[in-house]
């Protein structure tokens, strides 16, 4: 039956901004595919477009159906992701020195996006049945911990660092979110305290070599290094006004191998300068906000998670990517929401929307 | 379904949110700060630095380990490669500078032209490469020429260097630039367009010790390229020299023998496995590839009858003929058809099923043992042994003294020969084994396959008395430092493939059949035999498929590819075994007259040192 207060509660101002956010990352897309001879191909902007459309048909599919569903669903949700995280272990495509890649006949998907939403979805769950006022003991975090690491290690695998670690990120912050006992929290501190020595000793040379290149690129001038500096040299020579659009030189030279998709946010900042990059940067702030209060108007605790996680997800991953483009953050291939190209990436935000809107309008219908 | 709120939760949550909200507002300040900071107060700077992209990153090529031989004497080495390239946009005017260029080296302007215009979707800031290994002279020119030529650079790199034309060509390999295809591959992941890689040979098996790592630096240039300062520099690593197992001076005898044949060449240590020598003729030179071989060049090796990009010594298959006579002989004498003192009477032919098997000597042997048998090769003898065998306990034996399987050697393509069962002819053929057959497989004719290495091997076995080792061809492989990566001679384990499924009564009695093949009167390699040098072998005669055993033929009337591969395989000397050699010469006809010489002055060569 048709509650016309679905309606009512329709969170129009989200859906706005997804069509803002959406837009003026069509037109950086466009810059950054373009610009030059050397780019990458047009196919591109029109393959992104094309995710565009299927994202939206995703998004109206996710506000459909009661929410509370999901919760439900949660553990085949999950199962069926890290089944896909195992397939791509396994006969995932090899490029540029990982297999992140399953081809499922006509399209290529990276589960390691999907998996993201997956694991909001089940920690969601659990800590709507479990937190209470006095806090989650330690016994009751270890089947989130199981939960994590799972997918954890099966992206590590591929490897896949930056998602790995974005995964850990998200469900720290959604514990942090549900209380957990002051005891447990020292317990927490004191175990990684000693485990984290512990690990490194166990680590061969070149696997040190490569967490280290990760927490600073500086040590490897000839790779993060350069490309660091190239970007840091492309956001700044766009300076207050910007270059212009279609003319950032460092963008049509082709520095960085990563143009389209993780480094993104410099054709942007050299084309808009500070002024487009602050516009953007508020526009995203509004969406975090946004988010945050969907989590604070919702009034069960599964929506609440649900929400949060959502909006952790989002927010990290624009605090990672953008730090990173400006030499803030280590180099990992974190795509910047909205804005980067990416099939998988585009799609699972979509979904993301699609929940949100939905929690957003159901919030009030408590039977 | 989940809880529902309760009040207290509420103002839990409440708290947490606004909390969040002030650290999502911290970080944005940050970011935007950051901003301000790169764009603003540095913005100039950054500029400055994006207008001539003033940073820009060259790699350099690590020097590829080198090659030696058992005696660390130098076989493959790098010399400096001056390779001439072009920055479009240091060159401005670029039409000015490359008339330039075209007048001080030679090189034709519109040539130069055509090809920067074929390569669209080159970066203007990277270099271009107009021509490698320019030299020495043209080098001088453009150093005295160099304001008149901004934008053209001279980077050196080192270049392969193959110090002797031809030798152990198919041993050492080459190196050749990487292929699309290669590139996609997981193996190769590190490698870039222009890299070279090994293709072929010691080259491409050991290319991950071989090639060392790549190094190169940031480097700040002005507005014609210059370099301003270097920013950061990481060394590139030299590779891992290889000393290989191969003695120079006897590879060079072997492939000096050859020349003007078909055919291969394997001498190794017959006690520990260490390949000698291993030739395979006609060869090439190795230094084609490197430089960039024109297409002529190519077809006409890829065409050549005579196959010289193969290495026949582990990739070709040959009837092994008489040589086989040792398995055979092995076989009858474990299983008990027949012992020292067995005699069957040769009278030059053997009648089976109405058919006659001739022996290679019409007026025939007489009486005969085995020793004889071995000695002057008959063929009624071991017509007969085979038979009493029966094709699955002959099968049986050759699979156990190595034939029908790749002997593991560390190289790529080897062929693993074939040993023709009953149900391998079912299977492959459809037909039911005739009976017959056997007595074809037990001279070493019929489907029977093997190649020269395999040969190498099972004499190797003999000569030492039983024990397979299994052939390898580097012996130290060490860092550019001098430490010892990995060293054959204290490998606790030395790689003993199996044993010969022979008593040390039949292997005596097989090795003193292969000492009267040479030193007595009626052996079929008596004419190697030379004073001073104590040897022991085998010859053979495989004939070629398509030719019609029962046809007299005047055998000088053979057209050359009907003519049969002359086999000889021996070791010496015969009790304290140092050396076997296995020659195969290609349609060589007679194994004593072709192959057996070769093999003597190889063993005089390595004996006489």
């Amino acid at each position: 039956m048709f509650d016309r207060r679905l309606i009512k509660f329709f969170d129009w101002s989200l859906l706005g901004l997804t069509f803002l956010i959406g837009f003026i990352g069509l037109v950086i897309l466009y810059s950054a595919v373009m610009a030059g001879d050397t780019g990458p191909h047009k196919i591109l902007f029109i393959k992104q477009l094309i995710w565009y459309s299927a994202g939206l048909i995703a998004m109206v599919f996710c506000f459909l159906f009661n929410y509370r569903l999901l919760e439900k669903w949660a553990y085949a949700i999950y199962s069926i992701c890290i089944i896909l995280l195992i397939g791509v272990l396994f006969f995932g495509t090899y490029a540029g020195g990982a297999r992140r890649w399953l081809i499922l006949g006509p399209v290529s998907i990276q589960p390691s996006e999907i998996v993201k939403i997956a694991v909001i979805i089940v920690l969601a769950r659990y800590y709507s049945k479990n937190a209470c006022l006095t806090g989650l003991r330690l016994r009751e975090l270890i089947r989130p911990l199981i939960l994590i690491l799972i997918p954890f290690i099966l992206i590590v695998r591929q490897p896949d660092l930056g998602t790995a670690m974005l995964i850990v990120l998200i469900a720290a912050s959604m514990t942090i979110f549900v209380k957990i006992e002051k005891r447990s929290y020292l317990y927490i501190t004191a175990f990684c305290s000693i485990l984290m020595p512990a690990i490194w000793f166990l680590l061969k040379e070149y696997q040190k070599q490569r967490i280290l290149t990760f927490l600073n690129p500086d040590l490897d001038p000839l790779g993060a290094g350069y490309h660091i500096i190239q970007s840091k040299i492309a956001v700044g020579s766009g300076m207050i006004c910007g270059k212009g659009f279609l003319k950032g030189t460092q963008n049509i030279l082709a520095f960085l191998p990563e143009q389209h998709t993780d480094f993104i946010f410099s054709v942007l900042a050299e084309e808009w300068g500070f002024i487009g990059s602050l516009v953007i940067l508020v526009i995203f702030l509004m969406f975090i906000i946004r988010g945050l209060s969907i989590a604070y108007g919702c009034r069960d605790v599964f929506g609440t998670m649900l929400a949060s996680g959502i909006t952790a997800l989002i927010a990290w991953q624009i605090f990672i990517n953008i730090g990173m483009v400006m030499g803030l953050m280590p180099v990992v291939g974190v795509p910047l929401p909205f804005v980067s190209y990416g099939g998988s990436s585009i799609i699972t935000l979509m979904i993301c929307i699609g929940i949100l809107l939905n929690i957003s309008m159901r919030r009030f219908l408590i039977e | 379904m989940g809880k529902y709120l309760k009040t207290a939760d509420i103002e839990w949550f409440k708290k947490r949110l606004i909390v969040t909200m002030y650290f999502v507002i911290l970080v944005f300040t940050v970011l935007v700060f950051r901003l301000f900071y790169l764009q603003v107060i540095e913005g100039e700077e950054f500029s400055r630095l994006s207008e001539n992209n003033c940073i820009r990153l060259q790699s350099i090529d690590p020097p590829r380990g080198l090659i030696y031989d058992r005696n660390e004497k130098l076989l493959v080495d790098n010399r400096p490669s001056f390779d001439l390239s072009i920055i479009l946009n240091d060159a401005r005017p670029v039409n000015r500078t490359i008339e330039n260029l075209s007048y001080y080296t030679g090189i034709s302007a519109d040539d130069i032209m055509s090809r920067i215009k074929k390569c669209r979707g080159i970066s203007a800031y990277k270099p271009f490469l107009l021509k490698r290994d320019i030299g020495r002279d043209v080098l001088a020119v453009i150093n005295a020429h160099k304001y008149d030529l901004p934008g053209i650079e001279v980077n050196v790199k080192p270049q392969r260097q193959y110090i002797n034309r031809q030798i152990a060509a198919h041993l050492i390999g080459y190196l050749s630039k990487i292929s699309p295809e290669e590139l996609k591959d997981e193996k190769y992941s590190r490698y870039r367009g222009e890299d070279f890689i090994g293709k072929f040979g010691v080259e491409k098996v050991y290319e991950s010790y071989l090639r060392g790592k790549k190094g190169g630096r940031q480097v700040e240039v002005n507005a014609t390229g210059q370099i301003v300062r270097i920013l950061k520099k990481v060394n590139a690593l030299s590779g891992c020299n290889i000393y290989l197992t191969i003695d120079l001076k006897l590879q060079q005898k072997a492939e000096e023998l050859l020349k003007g044949m078909a055919g291969a060449v394997v001498a190794m240590d017959p006690c520990t496995g260490e390949i000698l020598a291993m030739a395979s003729s006609p060869s090439f030179d190795q230094n084609d590839f490197v430089g960039g071989m024109s297409h002529e060049q190519w077809h006409s090796l890829a065409s050549n009858r005579l196959r010289p990009m193969e290495n026949k010594a582990i990739q070709a298959e040959y009837p092994p003929a008489s040589i086989y006579k040792i398995v055979t002989a092995i076989a009858g004498l474990e299983e008990g058809v027949i012992n020292r003192n067995t005699k069957f009477y040769c009278p030059g032919y053997y009648k089976f099923k109405g058919r006659e098997y001739r022996c290679w000597k019409k007026q025939g042997h007489d009486n005969i043992d085995v020793l004889s048998a071995l000695a002057e090769s008959c063929d009624v003898f071991f017509y007969q042994t085979g038979q009493k065998l029966g094709i699955d306990r002959l099968a049986w034996y050759a699979k156990a003294c190595g034939l029908g399987s790749a002997t593991g050697i560390n190289l790529d393509y080897e062929a693993s020969g074939l040993v023709p069962t009953a149900a391998w002819k079912k299977r492959r053929i459809g037909v039911a084994w005739q009976p017959g057959e056997t007595l074809s497989v037990a001279i070493g004719q019929g489907y029977n396959l093997v190649t020269p290495l395999q040969a190498a091997v099972l004499i190797s076995a003999v000569a030492n008395g039983g024990v397979r080792y299994e052939p390898f061809i580097v012996k130290k492989i060490e860092t550019p430092e001098g430490k010892v990566l990995k060293n054959a001679d204290f490998d606790s384990k030395k790689k003993i493939a199996a044993k010969l499924p022979a008593s040390s009564q039949t292997l005596e009695i097989v090795k003193k059949g292969l000492w009267n093949a040479v030193n007595s009167k009626k052996g079929t390699a008596n004419i190697v035999r030379i004073d001073g040098l104590d040897i022991s072998g085998k010859t053979g005669t495989a004939q070629v498929v398509g030719r019609n055993e029962n046809e007299d033929n005047d055998e000088r009337d053979l057209a050359y590819n009907l003519k049969p591969h002359a086999w000889f395989v021996s070791f010496a000397p015969s009790d304290k075994p140092k050396i076997a050699v296995a020659v195969i010469i290609e349609h060589g006809e007679h194994g004593s007259s072709t192959a057996a010489p070769i093999a003597r002055e190889l063993i005089k060569t390595y004996l006489e040192r």
